[in-house]
């Protein structure tokens, strides 16, 4: 491999692919839906970390800008999922998503 | 500088791995404010100690403490475990797996190109972050703004009302 | 006066009309006077025909009604055609006609005894009976039996009959085959509140059909090739069909023939059809009907001459008819049975003479065999009435001292039949055609030892019915005597079975021949005539009628007791079961035709078409039912269905 200058952007980037698809597997396998949170957190992260990625390979703060509002999507989605699975969990009194399927068929 | 963020990396990774796999929810979540916290680090080391501050303030801090508050209200961490143990097989993982191994080959293939670039560390501070973001992405803020607004309202009519007398403080507000 | 001509088919038309439109409401009276006094009328013209043809010069008299269809190429009038051939048909079917009508009169007036009892043989008559109705009282306005429906449609029929054999063109002819065909339908159900009459009815058209249709081929062929259906002009013109356009156009016109005269293969309809009147099967299934096949070939002879194959197989099928017949009458018990196998061994005489080429031998027995056959029809109705409607031979016997009349009767039908030397008809006719199938170029020693043989078993079986039901000590009660018409008309019958053999006599015999020289003119010099031998051929056919009265004699009258005693074996029952169903035709029709008909209607029963349809809807359903099973509700799942969905785009995207 030869030198390069710095951190590799392609690395950095695979990174954030497989922490993006580390949290996709999240979604895929649990059932618990406070984990399918968690595993979408960690999705939203990554996305993050692959805008950073793009500010410094282009020296801009506009991807800065972009975590920025990824922050606040994240957090309004955190909050008004964490409060469905409290309903959930009040209706149900499980957080099994399997349980909830009664859009079947 | 390099080694730095490449530990990060490689401490993100595993901990989320950490994160999809743990059976006890109050792990997972350490796990998760753990990866969340190697990341910072790593958009420190990518030149955006901004974006590093407030993921660690924002993030770790407000969101996950939410996480740990419901999880906690609800009681789920200790009899999850038993529950955990029946409901994550390895059978269920295999079409996941298979997935994401697809998945991950292909972007890598797609990210080849980009293997040989390398970043140059100069660091893009605050003020510059700011000025971008009131100068040129000052309708983001605004839209940003309203879309906290929607998630309070939202949160705060979705709640359960407990049969209690006691409400317990449920808003997650913050700005 | 041969212009009269048209005034044959048409006074029985006439008659069948107002019966069919103010029968019911006219008193019986009236009814029989109008079924028999326009046959009667038909049969004087017919007479008149006689005298005026034979009186001038024998020349073909062509009387043109009118324009029928006038289409393109088609140019079809309907008209009139008289000659020897169409001259005799017209005087058979009109006198004997006339003759079964009167008898008709009486033997109808009686009504039936309640069918479930008459299909196994008769009874004891129980059950509600009406009381008698003479057809001299009555009243109108009431027609409980069908009185005047059954002198309607045995009008129409000899109206049909007579349109069929005085028809100058094919088109004619077939309206003519057709109705006959219908009024046969409507004649065998003639009594159908009982279903088995109507089965019977609609067996006889659908066999029939099959004949028909075979001859609306032939004359789309014959009209195709030699475009005119006129049937002059159309057998002028036979030479310019090819050799295969011939034998096929024959043997088309043959299915026809065969399917109308009951021969083989076509020949399972007429044993059944005797479930009608017995007048009906005395005229139709015995006189005229089943022997416009024959007319038929005779009309289109130049056409067979044309194709000798055409004509082998003619005479093949009249042979294996004459045989098969009858050996099956042999193990009948039915008296109309016996009659019916007997008509379809008869009728294959006819065709074995037209096969070998002796035309006017064919139509000479047609006449002997019209009368006969109708003598023994009527006299069996006589028996079957006077038992009350028993039909089964083996519960009848020693009605020669009760029913003399029957008895005198039916033995001069019966030995006319066999062909007793010299004395009867049926003698000089089957003489001919026997004489005929050994000397003709044509003829060959089997079809001649055929014949032979046939003529040895017509002998037992007809013997067989009279020794069985005029002798012997099971004496039955006579219930009812016949009328005077019926009497009157049987002993005319008589009489004619006797002397219609001076018609044609055989050179040895003194070669008077009037029939033979009138038919001549149409046909040419008689098949055989001069060859050696005659005379000692007259001699084997004597000897063996003779024969087979003996033999009959010998096991039916001598011979009864030790044969009641008898214990068949279980061979004997079934061979006696074969011949009695007629060797298993009825069965192998079941089962090649009916059967696997039956069952693919049954499969089309569900309205194919709309199973496609339902299919389609059903097909649907099942993949929406399948499809629905992915949708699980839960939300894991359909996250893994996007994200499978994102991994196929995003493979498309990156590898092109």
């Amino acid at each position: 491999m030869s030198e390069i200058a710095g951190v590799s952007a392609g690395g950095v980037l695979s990174v954030a692919a497989a922490l993006f698809i580390i949290g996709m597997v999240g979604i895929m396998v649990r059932r618990d839906l406070l984990y399918v949170l968690m595993s979408l957190e960690i999705m939203i992260n990554a996305a993050a970390l692959a805008f950073v990625v793009a500010a410094a390979r282009w020296r801009q703060p506009d991807g800065q800008v972009m975590v920025i509002f990824i922050l606040v999507a994240a957090a309004a989605e955190v909050g008004v999922g964490l409060s469905l699975v409290l309903r959930l969990y009040h209706r149900f009194a499980t957080v099994d998503g399997d349980r909830i399927s009664s859009l079947k068929g | 500088m390099t080694a730095v963020c490449y530990a990060g990396c490689a401490v993100a990774l595993v901990c989320a791995l950490l994160v999809v796999t743990a059976r006890n929810a109050m792990h997972a979540l350490l796990y998760l404010i753990l990866m969340l916290l190697a990341l910072a680090l790593v958009f420190f080391t990518l030149g955006a100690p901004f974006a590093a501050v407030l993921q660690v303030v924002i993030y770790a801090g407000a969101i996950m403490v939410l996480f740990v508050f419901v999880v906690m209200m609800l009681n789920v961490a200790e009899p999850g475990q038993r529950r955990e143990r029946l409901w994550l097989t390895s059978a269920v993982g295999i079409i996941p797996l298979g997935l994401a191994a697809t998945l991950l080959a292909l972007t890598i293939f797609a990210l080849s190109s980009l293997w040989s670039e390398g970043l140059a560390m100069s660091v893009v501070g605050p003020k510059e972050v700011g000025v971008s973001l009131y100068r040129d992405y000052v309708l983001g803020i605004e839209i940003a703004s309203l879309l906290l607004l929607a998630g309070l309202i939202a949160a705060f009519h979705l709640a359960p009302v407990p049969r209690s007398e006691v409400e317990p403080a449920e808003e997650s507000d913050h700005e | 006066m041969l212009e009269l001509l048209w005034l044959a088919p048409a006074l029985p038309l006439l008659g069948a009309l107002i019966l069919a439109l103010c029968g019911g409401l006219l008193p019986r009276r009236w009814i029989a006077t109008i079924g028999c006094a326009s046959v009667g009328m038909s049969w004087a013209v017919s007479v008149g025909m006689g005298f005026a043809y034979l009186g001038g010069p024998h020349r073909a008299f062509r009387q043109s009604m009118y324009e029928w269809i006038s289409a393109g190429g088609l140019q079809v009038s309907v008209g009139l055609y008289l000659d020897p051939l169409s001259l005799v048909m017209l005087e058979v079917v009109t006198f004997v006609g006339f003759l079964i009508h009167l008898y008709a009169v009486e033997f109808m007036a009686a009504p039936p005894s309640p069918p479930s009892l008459r299909a196994r043989g008769g009874g004891t008559g129980g059950g509600v009976r009406p009381p008698l109705q003479t057809w001299r009282g009555g009243k109108g306005g009431e027609d409980p039996d069908g009185y005047g429906r059954f002198f309607c449609y045995m009008n129409l029929f000899v109206a049909s009959m007579l349109i069929l054999v005085l028809g100058d063109s094919f088109l004619s002819l077939y309206l003519g085959w057709e109705g006959v065909g219908l009024c046969s339908y409507l004649l065998i159900g003639f009594w159908y509140r009982d279903p088995a009459n109507g089965r019977a009815a609609q067996k006889a058209f659908i066999v029939t059909r099959v004949g028909d249709t075979a001859l609306a081929i032939a004359l789309f062929l014959l009209f195709a090739r030699l475009e005119t259906l006129d049937i002059q002009g159309a057998m002028g013109a036979v030479g310019r069909l090819g050799q295969g356009a011939a034998l096929a156009a024959a043997l088309l016109v043959l299915g026809g023939a065969v399917g109308k005269s009951a021969q083989l293969p076509l020949q399972t309809w007429l044993p059944d059809a005797m479930a009608g009147p017995t007048p009906v099967s005395a005229l139709i299934h015995a006189a005229t009907m089943v022997t416009a096949g024959v007319y038929l070939i005779a009309r289109t002879q130049p056409l067979f001459e044309a194709s000798p194959t055409a004509m082998m197989v003619v005479a093949v099928v009249g042979a294996a008819s004459a045989c098969y017949a009858a050996a099956s009458a042999l193990a009948q018990y039915d008296i109309k049975r016996v009659l019916a196998y007997s008509t379809i061994s008869q009728v294959g005489y006819m065709f074995l003479a037209l096969g070998v080429g002796a035309w006017g031998a064919a139509i000479f027995h047609l006449v002997t065999h019209a009368f006969f056959k109708a003598l023994l029809f009527l006299s069996a109705g006589i028996v079957i009435q006077a038992l009350n409607e028993e039909h089964d031979i083996r519960r009848m016997g020693g009605l020669w001292r009760r029913l003399p009349v029957a008895g005198w009767t039916f033995l001069i039908g019966a030995c006319s039949l066999s062909a007793l030397p010299l004395v009867t008809a049926g003698f000089y006719s089957k003489d001919a055609i026997i004489w005929a199938a050994w000397s003709s170029p044509r003829g060959s020693p089997v079809l001649w030892a055929a014949a032979v043989a046939a003529s040895l078993l017509t002998a037992v079986y007809i013997f067989r019915v009279f020794f069985l039901v005029f002798f012997g000590d099971r004496a039955r009660e006579v219930e009812r005597r016949p009328g005077g018409l019926m009497i009157a008309a049987v002993i005319v019958l008589c009489a004619f079975a006797v002397l219609a053999g001076g018609l044609w006599l055989p050179p040895s015999l003194g070669g008077f021949d009037p029939l033979g020289r009138l038919l001549a003119g149409l046909y040419g010099a008689a098949v055989g005539e001069g060859g050696h031998g005659e005379a000692a051929f007259l001699g084997i056919s004597s000897a063996v009628s003779l024969a087979g009265i003996a033999l009959a004699y010998l096991l039916f009258v001598r011979l009864r007791q030790r044969a009641s005693a008898w214990q068949p074996s279980r061979a004997h029952l079934a061979a006696s079961r074969f011949f009695l169903h007629g060797w298993g035709f009825d069965s192998l029709y079941d089962h090649l035709f009916v059967r696997p008909y039956v069952a693919a209607t049954r499969l089309g029963r569900d309205d194919v078409v709309e199973g496609i349809y339902t299919g389609l809807a059903g097909a649907a359903a099942g993949a929406s039912r399948l499809l629905s099973a992915a949708q699980s509700g839960r939300v894991r799942n359909y996250a893994t269905g996007i994200l499978l969905g994102a991994v196929l785009v995003a493979m498309v995207l990156l590898i092109r």
